[in-house]
């Protein structure tokens, strides 16, 4: 499934725009259940999910998802999902905002004659080779999420074998003005 | 029970809703409950055992609906679940705080679809507004505490507590625990996703209360928030201050006295003229813990067009979900209600003056006296007029008395006919418009208030699908009254088969003479009356007050082809509301 992430998905012809919603919810069972539940109740899809505990003892976890949806259901949904006792904190991240990552790891055909080629691809993207079979290699590419389209359809030609990419995570991007400048700037503004 | 005292799961359970200040539950007993049913025999609580489980959930609403205060059902697991469905469902759609515990199968057998298993967290996820699958006794005080807590809190509503039965059975090494009870500030502390915000923002307080001076054509719009939020008071002095009417939805009725010169009474597809166009015309609107419901705005873009809209509730999520607000705010309506009124008393004392509403307030009474709910006399020998059943009855029980009723026509009738001067006197099921809910509701605002008169107006449709109940009034000695407006049909539904499917009735006629109501009401041990004509209503209703050792049923025989009017059809413009028949030609001259 290339591109299905920032850009137009084929076919469609409408630029679609997605949503990155980090949720802070309290480490309890069924809490997944509570937030996915509110997304298929109205009928939207999850892209793309990625939950782990975010602390030492494990009382929070952090979910991750993507979803396609205009803004103003999502305005809806974001409040009622902070409706739920569980959660604790939503934060919506615009993509122009934020810095993603994704994992992608995929078994490749790559008989020797073609092996030597495959390595050199992973290695561009900063990859690495996590097995290797007779005919056939495995590989680990992280990144944001274009990069590892840009990888996916660069390894195609090979034959993929089978393929599997985490739910993205994110955070948002950092300042880059120092505080005093800011104040300046803000000042002059 | 002392701190660190070694108890067991089901002991620490009752213990805990005695902590929590409950009278009374309303439940049914089976296999995965059955250890927590045993301290119930020692405890203060009372237990009122119903025949079915849905009974159960309706009558912890209905205490909650007159009371305030939680209501409180215990049912086992799998189909005892399933039954309080439908009332967990009413409760979260109308915001009534309600505590409802489930048995469930040990621990170790959940998922293997063992005796009376159904995931019942999982199947009431989305009707509660939040609810638990204990998986540790110790768990237990917490649980309950917090339970309450999230219940009756922010936008009130239904908690479910699914306790797995190892864990409450004293037999059992898992049940056991050493008694705490948490603190408020633990409670508190161990919700880190759970702060309703109760205090409206100032500065948004302030813009409203100057719209509210600026308005030319304000009115306010009263939600079933005002009755949560205990702001019926506040509301009467915003009100009276400022001169602005209420309309009073009807999930409201009675938190703005009917009688008032400034109330106009219920709005939407059944409400009357006045209430309807004042907020087709009105340049302000000011609603307070009401949400846009789409039966009381009809199309929704045709909706109060020239106001400006200030919103305030205390759940964030609906500022906005319909309609969108010019000025929201988020708190609790009695707390915004107080800033707004001590903010708009303090501009008038610096010497600000209020638009001139006299005009506006003109043209309502104009309308209100061009259109007044209006019904045909009945003929000599034609069935009686619900409208006329309901006015005797209003005019012949005390100005407390406690209505209740289930949904459709009768409930229409029944809202817009009668005078609720106090809150709290009116429960039904508005939100979710569940059949039935009249019998066991007003049996649960009856043990509430013993010694208020509880009457209960029903439909036959409705009555046949909770009446069993009155076998539990009967035993549990709960005399409530039941009017059924029997009009041997499903009346709402072939109402609008008559208005809009060509007068094709399709399975809408019930019977005409079975069930025969007053055998069926003397055989649950009530005392059962049979009403044909105009005559006998009064002295029939009179002799029913005066019974108070048993619940009496009065099976009314009205007319089926009576019609709630006025209406808004569905999906159409309040502006397009259908009067009385009889009104039509003065519609337009406004």
């Amino acid at each position: 499934m290339p591109g299905i992430y920032n850009t137009t998905p084929s076919g469609s012809g409408k630029p679609v725009r997605h949503h990155t919603l980090v949720v802070l919810v309290e480490n309890q069972p069924g809490v997944l259940a509570r937030v996915a539940g509110l997304f298929a109740r109205r009928g939207f899809n999850i892209y793309s999910l990625a939950v782990a505990p975010t602390d030492d003892d494990e009382r929070f976890s952090r979910i991750t998802i993507v979803v396609d949806v205009e803004s103003s259901p999502l305005e809806q949904i974001t409040k009622q999902l902070f409706k739920l006792i569980n959660v604790v904190k939503i934060s919506e991240l615009d993509p122009a905002d934020s810095v993603e990552r994704e994992l992608m790891i995929a078994t490749v055909k790559a008989d020797p004659s073609v092996r030597s080629q495959v390595i050199e691809l992973v290695d561009v993207f900063k990859g690495s080779v996590i097995d290797v079979g007779f005919d056939e290699l495995s590989i680990a590419v992280n990144g944001d999420p274009d990069k590892l389209d840009d990888v996916e359809e660069l390894l195609r030609p090979y034959g993929i074998v089978e393929l599997q990419r985490t739910g993205r995570v994110a955070l948002p991007k950092l300042e880059r003005t120092p505080p005093r400048l800011k104040s300046l700037q803000n000042r002059s503004a | 029970m002392e701190p660190n005292e070694p108890t067991n799961g089901g002991a620490a359970l009752i213990r805990a809703l005695e902590l929590e200040g409950v009278e009374v539950i309303f439940g049914l007993p089976g296999g995965a409950i059955l250890p927590v049913y045993d301290p119930i025999i020692d405890s203060s609580i009372r237990h009122v055992l119903v025949r079915h489980e849905q009974g159960a959930g309706h009558m912890a609403e209905g205490y909650a609906h007159v009371t305030g205060k939680p209501g409180v059902c215990m049912v086992t697991s799998g189909p005892a679940a399933t039954n309080v469905v439908t009332p967990l469902a009413d409760a979260y759609l109308d915001s009534v705080p309600m505590v409802c515990i489930t048995g469930q199968v040990p621990y170790a057998a959940i998922g293997t679809d063992a005796f009376q298993e159904c995931d019942t967290t999982g199947i009431t996820m989305s009707i509660t507004k939040h609810n638990y699958l204990v998986s540790r006794a110790e768990d237990i005080p917490r649980i309950v505490r917090e339970a309450f807590h999230i219940a009756t809190t922010g936008r009130p509503g239904p908690v479910l507590i699914d306790v797995p039965k190892d864990i409450v059975d004293p037999t059992n090494a898992r049940s056991a625990l050493d008694w705490y009870w948490p603190t408020d500030e633990e409670v508190v502390a161990g919700l880190p996703g759970y702060r309703p915000t109760t205090k409206g923002h100032p500065r948004k307080i302030k813009e409203a209360a100057e719209m509210i001076l600026a308005a030319e054509k304000p009115v306010i719009y009263a939600g079933g928030g005002i009755l949560k939020a205990r702001a019926a008071d506040a509301l009467k002095e915003l009100a009276e201050l400022t001169g602005i009417p209420v309309v009073t939805t009807l999930m409201a009725r009675g938190a703005f006295p009917d009688d008032h010169e400034l109330c106009l009474g219920m709005p939407g597809m059944h409400g009357n003229y006045t209430a309807v166009m004042s907020f087709q015309e009105c340049d302000l609107l000011i609603t307070l813990g009401a949400r846009f419901d789409d039966r009381v705005t009809g199309k929704l873009d045709e909706f109060a067009s020239k106001a400006k809209v200030i919103h305030a509730d205390i759940d964030p999520a609906e500022l906005g979900k319909n309609r969108t607000p010019d000025v929201p705010i988020v708190g609790d309506a009695r707390l915004i209600i107080e800033e707004l009124v001590s903010n708009i008393r303090s501009m008038l004392e610096g010497g600000r003056t209020q638009a001139d509403i006299t005009s506006w307030r003109s043209t309502l009474s104009g309308w209100q006296e061009k259109h007044p709910l209006h019904y045909d006399q009945p003929v000599a020998g034609e069935r009686l007029k619900p409208q006329f059943v309901l006015e005797t009855l209003r005019d012949n029980t005390p100005s407390d008395t406690i209505v209740c009723s289930g949904v459709g026509q009768h409930q229409m009738w029944t809202s817009q006919y009668w005078h609720f001067n106090h809150p709290y006197t009116w429960v039904n099921s508005g939100g979710l418009g569940t059949m039935g809910f009249s019998v066991p509701a007003a049996i649960g605002a009856k043990v509430a208030f013993p010694d208020r008169m509880v009457w209960a107006v029903d439909g036959d449709g409705c009555f046949q699908m909770t009446a069993q109940e009155l076998v539990t009034a009967s035993v549990e000695k709960i005399p409530v009254k039941i009017a059924i407006l029997n009009n041997s049909y499903l009346g709402m539904v072939r109402q609008w088969q008559e208005m809009f499917y060509e007068e094709r009735y399709s399975e809408v006629f019930l019977s005409q003479d079975v069930p025969d109501y007053k055998m069926w009401a003397e055989s649950m041990g009530c005392a059962g009356f049979r009403v044909d004509s105009p005559e006998e209503v009064l002295p029939t209703i009179q002799k029913a007050n005066e019974i108070n050792d048993r619940p009496v049923v009065i099976d009314f025989r009205t007319d089926a082809a009576e019609k709630v009017f006025p209406m808004v059809a569905s999906g159409r413009s309040n502006s397009e509301v259908m009067v009385h028949p009889s009104q039509v030609a003065g519609i337009g001259e406004r």
